[in-house]
């Protein structure tokens, strides 16, 4: 029966992730070339912000994969705790940098457009704030999960913090809607999409270009942590016989 | 239940306990997080002069007046309920323009006019060409 814990297997694992990186790094590579080079030359510019509107081929993808970063942690972590699938584990773990430093981009990015349109760096409002505390509750999970491996935890701790982050997602989303704030309500929904097409077409490809290099980012770092668990493992099983005489 | 469902239902549990903990925190917090007082919000308590506010809203069409100093601007916010004056002494973002977003900090005079120490220009979800906007706004040019 083809079960999840088909996918438990670490070797099963390593001989999918072991091709699939080089491909998903190249293709997300060869994505965002093109959409960083039709944004900047094949689009026109906006009738407010002029060329400043361009920032937004970054900003968007940053923001997105900032939050879908820590839905990825979450759904790892809900995987972990209820069917201890070890694989998911080292995939929180291996997420977790990529994660914050798209939501540090999306923070720096979003400053750097808010000085030339809103005429400010930074504001506390509610939208700029829960991104910001989003990059806080990565680096929280960073720290908790480094202290969790260095005293010999399962990993069940930062899996309940993974859980209760998740808390900030609705909130950042919902933040334009709830509150009166100074970043503008959601120009992108399921269907319909408030930016005009001319503007919009390289967008999806930045989005899906960055998407494919967080992918091959979370293949190589969980390749890291599991080549690091196996050296660690040989050489505790090579220091035992040192110790017992 | 097997161990496997009673963690599973136990998680979930939790998620939608914290959830809607929350939601509940975030919905009596729900005016403190606004980040800028609307024109109809403050119609029938205006905040006292010695308090720093926001005010948000659109710039009334036709409102703004420049002063002969050069530095000094008289603009109306509206949002659609009511309408407050504001005068400014600065320099106002580029965007900053008639039926666009505004959003003002300063404090409440007595009269319930607004003394804006800084401008902030908010803008919209929509993004387009020039062609199209020109389409879709009236524009002005200087050629008459």
């Amino acid at each position: 029966m083809p079960s999840l814990h088909a996918f438990a297997n670490p070797a099963r694992f390593l001989k999918i992730a072991r091709p699939l990186t080089p491909v998903l790094l190249l293709l997300g590579a060869a994505l965002v070339a093109i959409g960083c080079w039709a944004g900047l030359t094949r689009t026109p510019a906006d009738y407010l912000q002029g060329e400043t509107v361009r920032i937004l081929y970054i900003h968007v993808p940053a923001a997105w994969l900032g939050m879908g970063g820590w839905s990825g942690i979450a759904i790892s972590s809900l995987v972990f705790l209820v069917w201890r699938h070890p694989l998911a584990d080292v995939a929180a773990r291996a997420i977790a940098v990529p994660g914050a430093t798209f939501a540090a981009l999306c923070l720096v990015t979003g400053a750097i457009w808010g000085r030339p349109t809103w005429g400010t760096w930074w504001q506390w409002d509610g939208r700029l704030t829960s991104m910001l505390l989003l990059f806080f509750v990565y680096l929280g999970y960073l720290a908790l999960a480094q202290a969790d491996r260095e005293r010999g935890g399962d990993g069940r701790i930062p899996a309940l913090y993974g859980l209760a982050g998740t808390v900030l997602l609705p909130i950042i989303r919902y933040s334009v809607v709830w509150w009166n704030t100074l970043h503008q309500g959601a120009s992108i929904g399921l269907t319909r999409s408030s930016i005009d097409g001319a503007i919009l077409w390289p967008l999806p490809f930045t989005i899906l270009g960055f998407t494919l290099l967080f992918g091959a980012i979370v293949l190589m770092r969980m390749r890291t942590i599991l080549a690091r668990a196996k050296a660690e493992a040989r050489l505790r099983r090579k220091a035992r016989p040192a110790v017992v005489a | 239940m097997t161990a496997k469902n009673q963690r599973l239902a136990l998680a979930l549990l939790a998620v939608g306990a914290i959830l809607a903990a929350a939601l509940l925190a975030l919905s009596g917090l729900k005016d403190q997080a606004a980040f800028f007082y609307a024109p109809g919000d403050v119609a029938r308590a205006v905040p006292p002069p010695d308090q720093a506010v926001r005010l948000g809203g659109m710039v009334q069409k036709g409102s703004i007046r420049r002063a002969r100093d050069g530095v000094s601007i008289a603009f109306v916010v509206t949002d659609g309920r009511a309408t407050t004056p504001v005068t400014f002494s600065g320099i106002a973002p580029d965007l900053f323009r008639e039926g666009s977003g505004v959003v003002a900090e300063g404090h409440f005079n007595a009269d319930r006019s607004f003394t804006a120490t800084n401008l902030l220009a908010k803008h919209d979800e929509k993004y387009m060409p020039p062609e199209v906007a020109g389409r879709m706004h009236e524009t002005t040019t200087l050629e008459d």
